[in-house]
């Protein structure tokens, strides 16, 4: 029997290490050169026993259990090209920082928290040298002192939310206290953190120089009179995380709340595909680990432990409360102007949504897109069209959002020559 | 609900294209007019097409004559509303890359300069003075200056706030469940209640079938797939397309027919079809078919085989078995009319035919014979 | 290694991704929008936002996140929307 995983993070890893010990032919296949995910970049991760690791390799369509691929070096126009079917197929695509507009986020030296992380871990390069993160969730901690460690000065750590609010999930903290204890090891950036606070502007011509930051009230609306200007060289933002659902619904799997169903042992809505980590609930890099390994368990045929399932169900505790504590308010819709870009790609800004909605009476996704050109650019609205949704009150389904059967761009010429079925030796 | 107009003379059901511009017309003729649809303003079919006016790939006949009389009155009805719609007469270049391709194609051209089309027969370095990009094995081409093009939900939603202005309304998110009505319409049946009305428009696109078990129609989905690309300096400047794509769009064949049909948007990225296939309504995506778009594209131009492929999207077009639009009234529910199976040319056609509705349902002279398209031709009458 | 950047010998070492190396050449900038104009650069570093767009070797839109250098690459900035050579 063969599986395969797509996506080498901690899900992913964990689910081929769990599906070639229950001894089924385990492949392994991330865009990424080495196996690690966003959680182990840069470090040494060995791939596990027993498991072909297909690096480099981009999925680019799934036709039920049947994967199309591309591997070489990102983007290039002659990557080799395989397709490979499976008995079952585990899917651990993860997140990316959700980002959200405001006046200047465009500029040059404005990037997502992830971004600085992975700039950091993998290369030990810092995206600046006078520095500010704002956003929301625990991961703005680690990133501000990855910042430190580089030698960055941190000036300033901004949550928009307000921690306090665990005060209200005692089973979220006693799921997660072992996360919570974590935050101790960050203590170095701590004296800068400050909470319902957030960066709504960033200044420069050609790339950013300086921000203001503002205090914001319950719903995230600034609070008048709060603002200050901090001179800087770059911003560092992330409002919480963004499944990668492209292929999982392409793979035909029902969504529900945003993330990919699935029931306690990692089976989503398709018969013999399975989900885990990011893409089923943000939940960290643990929780992740275990849910790959209960649906690599699975996907080989195998019985997932009862304390396996135990720690599963006690990091989602975690995840939901850190889900409510950290939820996006409403109150960030005020923070771009009329001028500030929606969508990066297409330019379009607040502006143009407006007159779409209001002219054109775009109320559904596909006609908003059309009016305006929202979400149509090369990165297929993965950035701005939740973003650009909320701000024209359109109701959305992350299904509906990520809904792309060309999962990743490739060249019109590797698609004329792409084979439509395994090579025969496979 | 906001209470909006209580007694609207006519319920268009469907806010696609044609339904935009039957609201038009109507509206135009001094009628209260209510659009419903159950999804939001022209997110259906219309959402899908290309947004080409096409006189080029029709042979002579009923629907190249509603063709012509759409082409020529898209232009004047955008100017009369004043509006923006991304219309663009690019003109059409249709491509023959065999010898034995050529015949069949000058015959083709033939056939439509008899009745008045502009079809100018060109040769090999012609068509490549018009098309920089294309490839060297082209045979022959014939230019099409009339094919022109416009944004098609842009055009819809334009028409359709010209309807609200005129105090018309429109009403997306109301799904219409039947047409109440023995011997005549008396209204249709929404989940908010029952709206009064004396005539109704079935505007429904690949839906319009089944709006009522009472005028049943043999509209059946053809699917089509297109691919588009990133956005590019300017490599396509005409609709350009294959000289087997007429064969195509004219055939009753289920089986999956593509064909090379090449076009540039504003935005920069180039639209590849074409594709046809009669799968019911299903949303899968096949890679083979996705294939054979990207060649036939890069056989037309081979410049395009470096260039990112960022996007496929599909949408149902509306067919009738004989493969003509069906605009009339409905014999077996005096009141119900049809505006429907444009196939894959509803926006192109919507102009004329929204026009031909409003002049029938107001007794007014037509400004095209409807005589082709009447609703108890038999072929509709088959179900 | 060496690559090239604008013309510009730049030292870079395996397994660097353009981004990474022109980050620590002290370039934030290496594109220009198609509309306006603007300059972008890194943004999601993880190959999602597209923002990171570079010519490498004659081809245009590659994603500079993601791309790792080879030695003797070309790299140079691609002005809104390029035509692959
Ligand atoms: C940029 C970034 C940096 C982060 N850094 C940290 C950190 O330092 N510490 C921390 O605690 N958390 C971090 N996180 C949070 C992160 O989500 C972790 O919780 C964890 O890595 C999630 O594990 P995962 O296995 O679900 O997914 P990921 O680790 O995200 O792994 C998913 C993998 O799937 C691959 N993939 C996706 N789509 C395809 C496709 N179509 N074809 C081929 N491969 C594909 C990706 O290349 C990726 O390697 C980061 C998140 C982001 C976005
Ligand atoms: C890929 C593709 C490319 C195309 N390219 C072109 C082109 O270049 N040029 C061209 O002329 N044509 C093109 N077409 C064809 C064109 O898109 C269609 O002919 C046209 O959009 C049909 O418009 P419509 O208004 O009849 O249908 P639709 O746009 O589908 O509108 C029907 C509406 O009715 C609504 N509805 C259905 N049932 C109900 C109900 N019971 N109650 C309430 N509302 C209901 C739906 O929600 C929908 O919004 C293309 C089609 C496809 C698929
Ligand atoms: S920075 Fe987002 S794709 Fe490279």
């Amino acid at each position: 029997m063969r599986v395969v995983v797509v996506g080498a993070g901690p899900a992913g890893l964990a689910a081929a290490r769990a599906a070639a010990r229950q001894g089924a032919s385990t492949v392994l296949v991330d865009a990424e050169p080495s196996a690690g995910g966003q959680y182990h970049r840069g470090e040494n991760v060995v791939v596990p026993q027993g498991v072909e690791h297909l690096a480099n390799t981009t999925v680019w369509a799934v036709e039920g259990t049947r994967l199309h691929l591309r591997t070489g070096p990102a983007d290039a126009p002659d990557r080799v090209a395989r397709v490979l079917d499976c008995d079952a197929l585990v899917l651990a695509t993860g997140a990316h920082d959700r980002a959200l507009p405001f006046p200047g986020w465009d500029l040059p030296g404005v990037v997502t928290a992830g971004a600085a992380q992975a700039m950091a871990k993998a290369h030990g390069v810092a995206v600046g040298r006078r520095v500010v993160v704002a956003g929301t969730g625990p991961f703005l901690l680690p990133v501000a002192d990855a910042l430190r460690k580089l030698g960055v000065d941190v000036v300033e750590v901004l949550e928009a939310g307000s921690p306090l609010a665990w005060a209200r999930e005692p089973a979220g903290v006693f799921a997660g206290r072992g996360k919570l204890a974590e935050i101790a090891r960050y203590r170095a950036v701590l004296p800068r953190y400050h909470t319902r606070s957030t960066v709504v502007a960033a200044h420069g011509e050609n790339r950013v120089t300086a921000v203001t930051v503002a205090k914001l009230d319950r719903d995230w609306r600034v609070r008048p009179g709060t603002e200050r200007r901090i001179e800087v060289d770059a911003v560092c933002t992330g409002f919480g995380f963004t499944p990668r659902l492209e292929l999982a619904v392409a793979a035909g799997c029902l969504v529900d709340k945003g993330f990919v169903r699935v029931d306690d042992r990692q089976t989503t809505s398709v018969p013999n595909v399975y989900a885990a980590g990011e893409i089923t609930g943000i939940g960290g890099a643990d929780l992740a680990r275990v849910e790959g390994e209960i649906a690599g368990t699975c996907a080989a045929g195998g019985t997932p432990s009862a304390s396996l399932l135990k720690t599963a169900h006690r990091g989602r505790v975690f995840a939901a409360a850190l889900d409510r504590v950290s939820s996006v308010r409403p109150g960030w819709r005020t923070w771009p102007d009329e001028r500030t870009l929606v969508c990066r790609c297409e330019e379009v800004d607040l502006a143009a949504l407006r007159t779409a909605v209001e002219e054109h009476a775009a109320l559904g996704l596909r006609s908003l897109k059309l009016t305006c050109r929202v979400g149509l650019g090369l990165c297929q609205g993965r950035v701005c069209l939740r973003n650009a949704a909320e701000l024209a009150g359109i109701p959305h389904d992350a299904d509906r959002v990520s809904r792309r059967p060309i999962a990743a761009p490739l060249r019109l010429g590797e698609l004329a020559d792409t084979p439509l079925t395994p090579a025969l030796e496979e | 609900m906001v209470s909006g107009l209580a007694h609207p003379d006519v319920v268009v059901v469907g806010a696609g294209i044609v339904g935009a511009a039957c609201a038009e017309a109507l509206t135009a003729a001094g009628l209260r007019v209510l659009v419903l649809d159950r999804g939001p303003l022209a997110a259906g079919t219309t959402a899908a097409g290309e947004g080409n006016v096409l006189v080029s790939d029709k042979e002579p006949g009923p629907e190249l004559a509603l063709a012509r009389a759409s082409r020529e009155r898209w232009p004047r009805l955008l100017a009369e509303l004043d509006a923006d719609v991304e219309w663009e007469e690019k003109g059409g270049l249709v491509v023959a890359t065999t010898p034995e391709a050529v015949e069949p194609l000058h015959r083709f051209a033939q056939a439509q300069r008899e009745v008045g089309v502009d079809a100018c027969t060109l040769t090999p370095a012609e068509a490549r003075a018009l098309e920089p990009h294309l490839t060297p094995e082209v045979t022959t081409a014939v230019h099409y200056v009339e094919d022109a093009q416009l944004n098609p939900v842009l055009a819809a939603t334009t028409l359709l706030a010209a309807v609200r202005r005129r105090g018309g309304e429109t009403r997306p998110f109301v799904e219409v469940s039947d047409v109440d009505g023995e011997r005549k319409v008396t209204g249709v049946r929404t989940p908010q209640g029952t709206i009064p009305c004396h005539a109704v428009v079935n505007a429904c696109g690949p839906w319009s079938g089944s709006l009522t078990a009472k005028a049943p129609l043999p509209i059946m989905p053809r699917r089509g797939i297109v691919l588009v690309t990133a956005p590019l300096p300017t490599v396509v400047r005409h609709k350009v397309y294959d000289a087997d794509y007429v064969g195509a769009v004219a055939s009753g064949d289920a089986a999956l027919q593509t064909s090379g049909v090449v076009e540039s948007t504003r935005a920069g990225t180039v639209l590849i079809g074409s594709s046809r296939q009669r799968v019911g309504f299903t949303e899968r995506f096949e890679v083979p078919v996705l294939k054979a778009l990207a060649r036939k594209a890069i056989t037309l131009f081979p410049a395009l085989a470096g260039v990112p492929v960022m996007r496929a999207y599909g949408g149902f077009r509306p067919y009738a078995p004989d493969h003509l639009p069906v605009i009339g009234e409905d014999p077996r529910l005096p009141g119900l009319w049809h505006a429907t199976g444009h196939e894959g040319a509803g926006i192109g056609l919507a102009a004329a035919t929204g026009l031909l509705v409003a002049d029938l349902l107001t007794g007014r002279t037509p400004h095209v014979d409807p005589e082709p398209f009447r609703v108890d031709r038999p072929e509709v009458m088959v179900a | 290694m060496k690559v090239t950047v604008d013309g510009t010998a730049v030292l870079a070492r395996p397994g660097q991704t353009v981004a990474a190396a022109l980050l620590a050449a002290g370039r934030t900038a290496w594109r220009d929008t198609r509309g306006a104009g603007r300059p972008r650069g890194l943004f999601c570093g993880i190959g999602v936002c597209f923002d990171c767009l570079v010519v490498v070797n004659g081809v245009p839109d590659v994603r500079a996140c993601q791309r790792v250098l080879a030695d003797g690459d070309d790299v140079r900035t691609q002005h809104g929307a390029e035509l692959p050579r």
